[in-house]
């Protein structure tokens, strides 16, 4: 079967940078950090008492205000990560310029959104009303608020799009996952348009405490939030937890021509892979992160040295980093002093299941403006490379193929790969 | 009487995000006001927990508008 070309017309993100993909490119670049102390909840009984968050206030200042992006009679009703993929949804489309108006554009346009973890935090007051107060005080809400999918439903009608509606659950891999498998949907010729990516409300005291026990937290920075997340560092002790949404729109290569929409690339690679060693540790090879990488190159029809820029999933975890640049390393050869690979989630956190779709958005905004963002913290590496970690600050050179990774617990992998379009 | 009328209107306007002056007694919560089903089940729930009484499922079928909902909790609580 001949596959369609697909391209991203369109960019959604809200996060602890801000809101708008503008804005906290710019915060990024200039090297911000959106890591605080929680003080919203109790954190004082717990290892990790810091976390990325998403700053609140007016859209005009880059910033979020829910009230925006959902009636607050329906905000009630849902988990956070619902709003923010309504939000980064309504942006990424504004972006485009598309909208599904026809019965036919309706029926040819999906959404394809995924979580990690989804409505956690609603779970978990849902089960202290149930101990405390009864069945018969749980809301007919409760579930169509916390279901990972409602985040696609709730678009879907927002927007009137009819299309396949579909979603991504694979721990951290899920946003690249679901801008991948919503690529293939276009491919494929199931749709001519999704709207995909991931959203995560995960900071909440179960949440922490759960991620705290997995020992995949950092610990020693709650005096000194910002310093937290510092992937590559040799003081690095584990990730800071990230909130928000990353969506894009993807569109089919001659749907997006005739309309004549601004193209920021084309998705030409997608890999996926499985570590089949350990629920939450990467096996030590990096065999699985390799594999998601030569898969996605091999769909791509590129090879190695092609590779301008890669966002790396880069945690800050003390295993994680290191085994993915052993894994990077091996993949390019003797490419590796060309590459610029960076982690933003030193700057935004860890964004879980949304972390995929918002580091897509930094690899495309790399290839627009030429420039690779920076990886903040990075004082001292904890080992040798020949790749340049953009360390503290961003890198300017020609970006024209960017890669993405992902890597999930499960052993979940996946890359994709944009590049600069004709 | 007045005192539960704006008891349930205040209930009504904060879970249906509606002007209050649209909450006159023969407005219906599905016809009217904009619920849909699992509103309605929950608007039932608020009264419940406002009013300290607990409404049966087939009694809940029968509150339709603000006035049954007023008419129902004036009786329950008198």
């Amino acid at each position: 079967m001949r596959l369609r070309r697909v391209v991203v017309t369109g960019l959604g993100i809200v996060s602890p940078l801000g809101v708008g993909h503008e804005v906290v490119w710019s915060n990024l670049l200039a090297s911000k950090s959106g890591a605080r102390r929680v003080d919203d909840f109790e954190v004082g009984d717990l290892p990790c008492q810091i976390a990325c968050r998403i700053p609140l206030g007016s859209s005009e200042e880059g910033k979020f205000n829910p009230d925006d992006w959902m009636e607050p009679k329906e905000q009630r009703k849902v988990d956070p990560f619902i709003v923010f993929a309504m939000a980064a949804s309504t942006q990424a489309l504004r972006d485009s310029g598309f909208a599904a108006k026809t019965t036919e554009q309706q029926e040819r346009t999906g959404v394809l959104i995924g979580s990690g973890i989804g409505g956690i935090g609603g779970i978990n007051d849902a089960a202290i009303t149930l101990k405390e107060k009864g069945p018969r005080r749980i809301s007919p809400f409760f579930i169509p608020g916390r279901l990972i999918n409602l985040a696609s439903g709730y678009v879907s009608i927002e927007h009137g799009l009819k299309g396949p509606n579909h979603s991504v659950v694979t721990a951290c891999s899920t946003g690249a996952h679901a801008i991948g498998d919503a690529a293939r949907l276009i491919a494929l010729d199931d749709a001519d348009v999704m709207v995909a990516g991931g959203a995560e409300s995960p900071v909440n005291r179960l949440s922490l405490a759960g991620f705290a026990a997995c020992r995949a937290l950092s610990t020693g920075f709650n005096d000194a939030p910002e310093k937290g997340s510092r992937p590559y560092d040799k003081d690095r002790d584990g990730f800071v937890m990230g909130e928000g949404a990353g969506v894009v729109v993807l569109e089919e290569y001659e749907h997006a021509k005739a309309r004549g929409a601004h193209i920021y690339a084309e998705v030409v690679g997608y890999g996926l892979s499985g570590d089949a060693h350990h629920i939450t540790a990467p096996a030590e090879d990096g065999n699985g992160g390799y594999r998601s990488m030569a898969a996605a190159l091999k769909r791509a029809g590129l090879q190695a040295s092609d590779i301008d820029y890669i966002n790396a999933h880069g945690t800050s975890t003390p295993l994680g980093d290191e085994i993915e640049l052993g894994a990077v390393t091996r993949l390019l050869g003797e490419h590796a002093p060309n590459v610029v690979m960076s982690s933003t989630k030193s700057a935004v956190g860890h964004l879980l299941g949304a972390a995929g779709a918002v580091e897509a958005i930094f690899s495309l905004m790399a290839i627009r403006d030429n420039i690779a963002p920076p990886t903040i913290n990075l004082d001292n590496p904890s080992v040798e490379t020949a790749i340049n970690l953009a360390p503290h600050k961003p890198v300017e050179k020609t970006i024209d193929v960017a890669l993405s990774n992902s890597f999930g617990f499960g052993g979940t992998n996946a890359s994709l790969i944009f590049s600069r379009a004709d | 009487m007045s005192d539960i009328e704006d008891r349930v209107r205040k209930i009504v306007v904060e879970h249906l995000n509606v002007e209050a002056d649209k909450v006159t007694e023969k407005a219906s919560f599905m016809d009217d006001l904009g619920a849909d089903s699992l509103d309605q089940v929950e608007l039932v729930m608020a009264f419940e927990e406002e009013f300290g009484v607990e409404i049966p499922d087939d009694a809940a079928e029968s509150i339709q508008t603000f006035g049954d909902a007023v008419a129902f909790l004036s009786k329950a609580t008198s």
